[in-house]
């Protein structure tokens, strides 16, 4: 932590050059020279006194409690009353249960619907809002685009809840088109239950990716588009050429997010589906909010949420070293 | 995360897990939650059953919905000016979920409502009536009416101390849509399951809902539990309910009460969107006269009567021989006072007030569509005649001299209805899976839960 102080300014660690030596083609982030080590002392003095509001709170609200949520993963106890030892055991239980172990599959399942479609929908709206003229027309797709960002999740679940009903408008709508055949009660069909509830989660974060994305666009070097444009290129070439990785922390950022969205969502399944029809929706955050509030095993719960932390930084550190090739 | 660009980062995790199991060990050394509580419960003697004559505040901690203790508690102000009453609400789910936390905190509501008991009695968390019960006379209450509500020391209910009363008991059954059936030709309410399911094939083939009900949130059980009460042994499935040890769900009655539900599914008498449907929902669409029968309780009475007018009937679950027992789910609506409450003997006051002053139990009757309860030598509350409410409180008494009361199995332990019951009566309704499997596995993570 001493190295904070003085270390450059950047989002993320790691400066090493990768080995091509390739320059740097994201956007352009000055690396500042390293600071002189000899005035450490003092200035560690301060940084470290003004950190201290910041770092307290950090420690009290979140160190603390997910040392305790570990200590309490060891023990079979109801919140209350006593407590006793009991060792991995409700690890072994996590990692054997097969509902448990199911609703843990259910959230990796959303990934597809929280990260892959927002982010990928997210791309082509950006460039397609970017090679509109700027004007009215622009600001106005960015902004309905972002407005379901602005809708709190548990309402968004309610919302969709009735329009996936037998009689709620997204059956009127297929009616309408001539699909009949096909409407049924959506969150209430075992096989589309979970893709239901993960559109949910796409219509939700779509607009975020846009607009992270748009903005991430509008760093990129227009001479850049030139130089492709120049050459020939297509719009299909330009995004793969330029786009596409001049974006690359931004949408680092974004899978990171929206990940962490899908493998520790709840509020939207709870107030869609709660995890049914059967256990077709039930994911990680159900199932611990279940065990810990309403069954009163903090300890179980408290071993899934430890369970539940390490796959999601399993899954997101990848991606953070990956954002970081040939920087 | 990331602060060092000094070195790389490699190292950083392995001593991130380091700490974190350092740290993890020496917590481990203290392990959290209170020592064993020290069980003090007053005598008889020490309890005082007259009202206090200085300004007391009862604060009630009730679900939302349920407005009867509002009323109560105004009628007891009017006649008892210095106590006065503090309600908060929070919905079933979230004051279910809360409620150990509530009772174990530095300011406790006096008064709870409490559908499970759990572990907070074994945690002295919760003030045992015995001696007051003892001291107002709640002897002459049916045993029946309580036992579900004691706890002794290893957590089985039906024996043990008393911890909870109930404002109004409740007794469930079926509501008929009498439009529905004059037009189908039916006129009078089943006498038999066999007659019962005749009717559900008269309204299917007629293409009316047989059964209005709806297991998004898992309220079907009200209809597989009174399939499964007229098969089961009532005392052995009371017993599971009540954590003996021991006793089992997988028995062959429940068994063949789940496949009779299944049968059901697949002769199409419940909607075909049931896991869609709330119970807010099946509610309001059998009040807009939609379904012939539904499965619900007396405290839909009222709003029934409302929507429907005369076209409503409400009865007991018929048995499998024609003039056999009764057997209907009916509980009290439970509430349980903090063992820390700074005002016991007021709030038992109330609570014992309720049960015999006249203008209360009219007030839970009226509000709650509910049996009073308490000594049945007392005078029932007023009730118009032929109302579905007098039908209600017809039944309950009628329960009540066959013996044939039984708690809902979703009661059964904290976590059992969320955890198991929902899921597998889903599944159940929509006969992906059999009768046999619903229970079995239902058993199973019963067993799973009460085993620790």
């Amino acid at each position: 932590m001493k190295e904070a102080t003085t270390g450059p300014v950047r989002l993320t660690g790691q400066s090493e050059p990768a080995a091509t030596g390739a320059a740097p083609r994201g956007p352009a982030v000055a690396i500042p020279k390293r600071g002189k080590r000899k005035t450490t002392g003092r200035a560690g003095f301060w940084a470290w006194l003004l950190l201290l509001p910041a770092l307290a709170v950090y420690v009290g609200f979140v160190i603390v409690p997910m040392l305790m949520g570990l200590q309490y993963s060891f023990y079979d106890w109801n919140g209350v009353g006593v407590s006793t030892f009991v060792g991995a055991a409700n690890y072994v239980e996590v990692l054997t249960n097969p509902v448990l172990l199911g609703s843990i599959l259910n959230a990796f399942t959303l990934i597809v619907f929280f990260t892959i479609i927002p982010i990928s929908v997210g791309l082509m709206l950006a460039s397609l809002i970017r090679s509109m003229r700027q004007g009215p027309a622009s600001s106005i797709a960015q902004t309905i685009l972002f407005l379901p960002q602005i809708v709190p999740l548990a309402a968004a679940g309610i919302a969709w809840s009735w329009m996936y009903a037998q009689t709620g408008t997204v059956n009127q709508f297929l009616n309408a088109v001539g699909l009949g055949g096909i409407t049924r009660s959506w969150l209430a069909d075992y096989d589309t239950a979970l893709p239901a509830v993960g559109l949910i989660g796409s219509w939700v974060l779509t607009g975020l990716c846009t607009v992270l994305l748009l903005t991430g666009i509008g760093k990129i070097d227009g001479a850049l588009y030139e130089a492709v444009r120049l050459d020939g290129a297509g719009w299909w070439r330009e995004f793969f050429t330029v786009t596409l990785p001049g974006l690359r922390q931004e949408i680092a950022v974004l899978a990171t997010l929206t990940i962490i969205a899908a493998l520790s969502s709840f509020d939207i399944i709870y107030t869609s589906t709660q995890g049914g029809p059967g256990r077709t929706t039930l994911v990680p955050g159900i199932s611990i909010f279940r065990i810990g509030f309403t069954q009163s095993d903090v300890g179980l719960a408290s071993a899934f949420g430890m369970v539940l932390m390490v796959l999601v930084l399993l899954v997101v550190l990848p991606i953070q070293r990956l954002s970081k090739v040939n920087d | 995360m990331s602060s060092s660009l000094r070195r790389p980062g490699h190292r950083r995790p392995l001593a991130a897990v380091a700490f974190m199991a350092a740290a993890g060990i020496s917590l481990a050394g203290c392990a959290p939650g209170s020592s064993a509580p020290a069980a003090e419960s007053p005598d008889a003697a020490e309890v005082n059953t007259q009202l206090t004559s200085e300004e007391v505040t009862i604060t009630i901690a009730d679900e939302t919905g349920f407005p009867v203790t509002e009323v109560l508690a105004e009628e007891f102000t009017k006649q008892h000016p210095n106590v006065t009453f503090e309600i908060t609400r929070d919905t079933f789910q979230n004051l279910t979920a809360n409620a150990p936390k509530l009772l174990a905190g530095d300011n406790p509501p006096d008064l709870i409502r409490l559908p499970t008991i759990g572990d907070t009695a074994r945690d002295g968390l919760l003030a045992n009536l015995d001696p007051y019960a003892e001291a107002y006379g709640w002897d002459a209450w049916p045993e029946s009416q309580l036992s579900p509500l004691r706890m002794n020391d290893e957590g089985t209910r039906g024996s043990g101390p008393l911890y909870q009363v109930g404002l109004g008991y409740s007794v469930t059954g079926i509501f008929m849509n009498t439009a529905i059936a004059e037009e189908l030709g039916i006129d009078a309410p089943p006498a038999t399951m066999a007659e019962f399911e005749e009717d559900l094939a008269t309204a299917k083939a007629a293409g009316e809902i047989p059964i209005m009900a709806g297991d998004k949130d898992g309220v079907v059980n009200f209809a597989i539990q009174a399939a499964m009460n007229q098969y089961a042994d009532k005392d052995e499935f009371l017993s599971w309910m009540f954590n003996e040890e021991g006793s089992s769900y997988a028995t062959e009655g429940t068994i063949q009460g789940a496949e009779l539900i299944r049968t059901w599914a697949d002769e199409g008498y419940f909607p075909s969107d049931i896991n869609a449907i709330d119970y807010f929902t099946f509610v309001s669409r059998f009040s807009e006269g939609e379904g012939l029968f539904t499965f619900n309780g007396n405290w839909e009475a009222a709003n029934y009567q409302k929507a429907l007018g005369e076209n409503v009937d409400f009865f007991l679950v018929p048995p499998i021989e024609e003039g056999d027992n009764h057997v209907a789910m009916g509980a009290a609506n439970s509430f349980s006072v903090a063992a820390d409450s700074d005002a016991l003997d007021t709030t038992v006051y109330f609570l014992d007030w309720i049960h015999t002053d006249p203008a209360a139990r009219q007030i839970i009757t009226d509000v709650t569509g509910a049996s009073p309860g308490g000594d049945p030598a007392l005078e029932q509350p007023t009730v118009e005649e032929g109302s579905l409410i007098a039908s209600a409180l017809a039944m309950a008494a009628q329960i009540g001299e066959e013996n044939g009361q039984v708690d809902f199995m979703s009661n059964t332990t904290a976590g059992i209805y969320a955890g198991s019951i929902i899921p597998e009566s889903q599944l159940l309704v929509t006969s992906k899976i059999t009768g046999e499997e619903f229970v079995t596995r239902v058993q199973e993570f019963y067993e799973s839960e009460v085993g620790k």
